[in-house]
Order: C-alpha cells, then structure tokens, then sequence
C-alpha cells in the first residue's frame, strides 16, 4: 500500500469574485521512503495541493472534496483532533520562508521543544536532549549554545535548517517541503538539498518537494508530478520525464532551462499567462499556450493516461503518441543533456 | 544597556526643559496681573507694587525662569550647599505651596487613571480578541459600532448622561466628589465608598479608551494571525488556544502593552473632562483652576508633574519592550 494515496483532490477559495478552482482534480502517490517533486509554476496548485492535505486552509471559506488517503486514512474527513496528531508527527510540513517561518519571540530551543511535547510525552529536559540531537544533524555549529537563541539570531540557511530540525524531529513517516530553498541563495540551496537527501537516507522519511525549479526536482526526486492551472498534466519517474517528456507544457518546462554545454541565443518561452483559476479554459487548460494545440484540445480536457510501453509514466494531452515521441527528441537532442 | 538608560536619562532632561520653559513663555505671552492676584482685588495700587517688586515680578523672563529651576533642584547655595526639598513656589491664590496641592490632587487623579485603565482593559482585550477570531460576524461589526461611539461620544456627555440616569434617577451611585480611600472626610471614606464614588468616573474615562483599544488589538490580533509563524504551529499539531496564547497574542500584545503605558502616563497628568464633570478634585481641574486664575505657580507645578509622569512612563515603556521583545533586547 503506498504510504499516500491523493485521489481526484479538489480545492475551492470562495471570494469576493467568485469560487476559485485552486486544485481542481489532483491525484498522485507516494511511496515509503521516496521523493516526489511537484513541479509547477507559481499558482497553478502545489502548495495549496499540500496545504489541503494538511488540513491547514482556512476553513471559513474552503470547500474540500477528494480523498488524501494516508496509511489508509483520509486525513481530509478526519476528526480535528486526530489530524493534529498526524500534524507535526507522521507528517511534519516546512514552507518556503524560513525568515517569517518561525516565532520570533521564543527561542528555537522552546519551538523545538514544543515541537516535541506536542505529541511525547517527555519531560523538558529529554526533549531539549531530543533538540540538541537533531539540531546537530542538520548541522548547526555550537548546537548547544545556539539552542537558547532566537531566530534573528541565525541567518535563512540556518533558520531553514533549524525548521528541518523541527519537522524531523518526532520521526515522521511523510515530510511535505513546500519550496523550501526558494528563498535561499544557491549555495545555501545546494546544502539543504544534500541535507535533505541525507536525512532522508538516515530517518527513512518519505518526501513531497514542491517547487517551480527543474533542477532541484531532477537531484533530489524519485518521481515527479508535473502540475498546470490545478490539475496534474504528467506524472512519471524522474529519469523519465527528463527522458521522454511527453506533454508540450513539460517540454516547455524543460526547453526553458538554460544549459551549459551549448550555445543558446534565446532562452524558448512558453507565450502566454497561466489561465485564471475562476474561470479556467474550456477543455485542456494548456490550449491557449500550446503550440501544437488541435480543435479537440478545446473542448475536450484529456484525462491523464499511461503512455503504451511505460504505464508509470501518465500524462495529459491529446496528441498521438508519436508526435510526442519525435517532439521530446527533438527537445533533448537541441536543449538538454540526458539525465544520469 | 546603560548607556542606553543614560542617553534616555539625558533626553529625559531636555524635554523637561523644553516643556517647562514653553509653558513658562506661554504663560507670560497672557497678559494678567499675578500681583494684583496676590495682593487682592480690594489691594491699593502701591501695595500691588509693593508685591511686584517682593516677587520679582519685573524681573526678565529669563531671570524669572531661572528662579523656578533653582527652586526645583533639590540642593540650595543659600548660605552655603545644602539639601532641601524640591519646591514649586506657592499658588498665587491660594498660598499654599504647589507640591501641597499636588499631594493633594495626585492620588484622585491616579486613582482614576488607574482604575480606569483596568477596566478599559478588562473591556478592550475580550472584545478585541472576539472580534478578530470572527471578523465581519455579528460581534465583530456590534464592537465596531461600540468602537465608534467610544471614539465620538465625549466624556462629559457620557459622564452627564450616567450621572442622570445612573446616579440620580436610578440612584446607584453617588453623583459626583470624591471618597478618600484611607482619610475619611466630612462626607465619605474608606475603601468601599471611595470604589463606589468612582464606578462612574471609571466607566466615563475608560469608554474612550476601550474603544480605541478594541480597534487595535483587533487590527494586531488579525495580523498576527496570518503570519507564517502561526502556520507552522498549527502544522506542528499544536491545538488552537495553545497557538492562540504562545504564538498569536504573545506577539499581537507586544505594542499595546507598550502603548498602555503611554497612554497611562499622558492621563496621569490629568483626565480633565472626567474630573470636571464629576467634581473630582485631580490634577486637571485644578490645573484648569490654576489657568482660569493666572496662577502660574499652579499650572507651572502640574505641567512638571504631568510631563516628570509622561518621561518616567514613555522610560519605563521603553526598557519593558527590550524586555519581552527579544529582536530589541539583543540587536
């Protein structure tokens, strides 16, 4: 049994204008102990897809329908109380600003603490114990004296840490990273991303990484989930899908990348803005965008499909198989290297 | 640290300078006759001279000025160094010396003050909390009328209207004077009637300020609530009142318990709207006495109270905030 099962995951905001589709159908699976990459740009559903499963939307003006089914059960009818002990225990989320991520009038030494006695019951002083521990193995120098130190006092790579430190930190089977280095420099990037990998191989946690950039997806994912104006346009393994592409947005994803190793005049663009999520376009959200876009692509949307010799790698879009073949070819003999 | 308190301590000077010496000027842009105040009404034209020239009347500003500092510093070069009471002169029409009248008046305007402070709080904190946990609910646009009246309605009418109905037609409270809470006078005395005496004036002085409170708690608890910092406690499985009390009020309370403080120093020098309709005999009706008269040594007296009361709060604010602020205590 896979460790989460996301089926058919629909999230509504309503507001002043209307109801907006921010996750309109969602489905996807992760293994114990992988890495899936949701990959997107911005507003087309991932954070909100992680947000929802989470049960940390604002429920006032949210509609939630669908199932996210963890070890089992559906975290999004479970009882409140219930859910908390999922939260921050067998499932701990970061977010992607660690400055404004973290209270900035208690220690981090309290916040972990905190952490710890929400779901153990220890006495302050094992849990400090418990603190130190992790704090040194995400690699803070000084654990034990910057344990008494308050946010301010640490720099955005070291906060980010110190908020893995506090995910990790009661042992969670699933570990959501909502675009956790988008806010950092590279090298910082580059560190967390290790840190992350390590960490999964020492704890055996199994992660969902959000995030708008191709390159961290491609270190550090097992499978990826490629996500348009809140639906999944294609979802495969990672070598895959840098492989074989097979939907024109991913091969736009992918053609926009800049690479080292040839000479580029311009970066390919994909024309166009992503489609508002009030009124999203009448059959394949992408059609408007798409340069291969036929007359069925605009009133029928494509349901996500194994391709015919691959059946892990599905994806969303109504051109024949061959054209995708010969179209992803082109794309990695002109702009990208093979993915080892 | 101390460095810190020291360039504060400094400051702290030469705002009581600059206070003092623009209500000093003020006072002597006014044309009035504190000699003739002094002598009487009835008092020959050569015994107001007389008095003039005993006050040092005709003396330049500057000088005069002067002469009021040196009253206030606790050291006199009299015959040689030595320590005496601060003094602030004596009322012009009174003779009693002015720290007497502030002895007097201070602890009805702090009762007062003080009192009300509580109870405005008592009003402001619940409601303000209420209303940003349910915005736009019906508690939240009922506080939201309740704040606009608060701010419009003024003290006096409130005070006039709780006077009649409360206090005369109803007859719940006394209509007005005020009960020493130790020192029983002719009329009144004791703990219990000293409250009783003051349900009124509480309630008139804290309407405008629970109004005011309610609208910014309610503004810092909203904002508080969105922060990024709550998210992440709600994601570490923390229950609501926990990330209620640890994170969001911890935080959105920070720059009101600040600005009570503030606020209480300013009333300290005198809440006169309430003192006046109620006949409380605190430092605003008697500083409004003193203006009504000409009694410069009155007014001057009160002025220093109000503004000493102002500088050791705004301090005493500003060390509380490098306390529990830990960004301010250790930058």
């Amino acid at each position: 049994m896979a460790l989460l099962e996301v089926n058919d995951l629909k999230t509504y905001f309503r507001t002043d204008d209307g109801i907006v589709k921010a996750v309109d159908g969602v489905n996807f699976t992760v293994e114990k102990g992988k890495t899936l990459g949701i990959v997107g740009e911005s507003g087309c559903g991932k954070s909100v897809t992680c947000l929802t499963m989470m049960g940390l939307n604002n429920r006032r003006n949210t509609i939630t329908s669908g199932e996210a089914l963890f070890k089992g059960e559906d975290l999004l009818t479970m009882k409140p109380s219930k859910l908390r002990d999922v939260r921050g225990n067998d499932i701990a989320m970061i977010f992607q600003d660690p400055m404004t991520s973290l209270n900035p009038v208690h220690t981090i030494g309290r916040q972990l603490v905190e952490a710890i006695q929400l779901h153990r019951d220890v006495t302050t002083k094992a849990a400090k114990t418990r603190a130190l521990e992790l704090l040194k193995a995400v690699g803070i120098p000084r654990a034990d004296r910057r344990i008494g130190d308050y946010p301010h006092q640490f720099s955005g790579g070291m906060r980010q840490r110190v908020m893995i430190a506090m995910a990790l930190i009661n042992d969670p089977d699933l570990l959501i990273a909502d675009e956790p280095t988008t806010a950092l420099d590279v090298t910082t990037q580059a560190q967390i991303l290790e840190l992350m990998n390590r960490l999964q191989r020492e704890f055996g946690s199994a992660i969902i990484l959000v995030t708008h950039d191709l390159g961290v997806v491609a270190e550090t994912a097992d499978d990826v989930v490629v996500m348009y104006a809140a639906r999944v346009v294609e979802n495969a393994p990672v070598e895959n899908l840098f492989n074989r592409p097979h939907m024109p947005y991913t091969w736009g994803l992918l053609g926009s990348l800049p690479r080292l190793d040839a000479d580029m005049e311009r970066l390919t663009q994909i024309p166009g803005q992503p489609p508002s999520l009030l009124n999203p376009p009448r059959g394949c959200r992408f059609h408007p965008r798409c340069p291969y876009v036929m007359n069925v692509c605009k009133e029928k949307e494509p349901e996500l499909q194994p391709i015919s010799n691959d059946p892990a790698h599905l994806q969303a879009c109504h051109l024949d198989e061959q054209t995708k073949d010969r179209e992803a070819a082109k794309l990695l003999a002109g702009t990208l290297a093979e993915v080892s | 640290m101390y460095r810190y308190l020291i360039r504060r301590l400094l400051w702290a000077g030469v705002l009581f300078l600059a206070v003092t010496i623009v209500s000093y000027i003020i006072f002597f842009l006014v044309p009035a006759e504190p000699a003739r105040l002094i002598a009487g009404p009835q008092a020959p034209p050569d015994q107001v001279e007389r008095v003039r020239k005993q006050m040092g009347f005709d003396d330049p500003v500057v000088v005069q000025y002067g002469r009021f500092l040196g009253g206030l510093m606790p050291v006199s070069f009299d015959g040689g160094p030595h320590l005496k009471p601060p003094s602030l002169g004596r009322s012009y029409a009174t003779r009693q010396p002015v720290t007497e009248i502030i002895k007097d008046a201070a602890p009805v305007t702090a009762s007062l003050v003080f009192g009300g402070a509580i109870l405005w709080m008592l009003i402001a904190v619940p409601i303000g909390i209420l209303s940003a946990l349910r915005p736009r609910s019906l508690l939240d646009r009922s506080a939201m009328v309740f704040v606009l009246i608060g701010i419009s309605a003024h003290p006096v009418w409130i005070g006039l209207i709780l006077i009649y109905f409360v206090g005369y037609k109803a007859g719940l409270t006394p209509l007005g004077g005020y009960c020493d809470m130790i020192d029983p006078s002719t009329d009144c005395g004791g703990p219990i009637e000293w409250a009783h005496s003051l349900i009124l004036p509480w309630i008139t002085f804290a309407i405008l300020f629970a109004a005011l409170y309610v609208r910014m708690i309610r503004a810092n608890v909203l904002e508080a609530m969105n922060e990024d910092y709550v998210r992440t406690a709600r994601a570490k499985g923390a229950p609501e009142w926990l990330v209620m009390r640890s994170h969001v009020l911890r935080n959105a309370m920070l720059p009101i318990v600040t600005m009570l403080g503030m606020d209480i120093g300013l009333a300290l020098g005198g809440a006169v709207f309430t003192e006046t309709v109620f006949g409380l005999p605190g430092l605003g009706r008697r500083a409004i006495q003193g203006l009504e008269g000409f009694d410069l040594p009155a007014v001057m007296g009160i002025v220093v109270f109000a503004t000493v009361c102002v500088i050791v709060f705004n301090l005493f604010v500003d060390l509380l905030y490098a306390i529990i602020d830990p960004r301010i205590r250790l930058s």
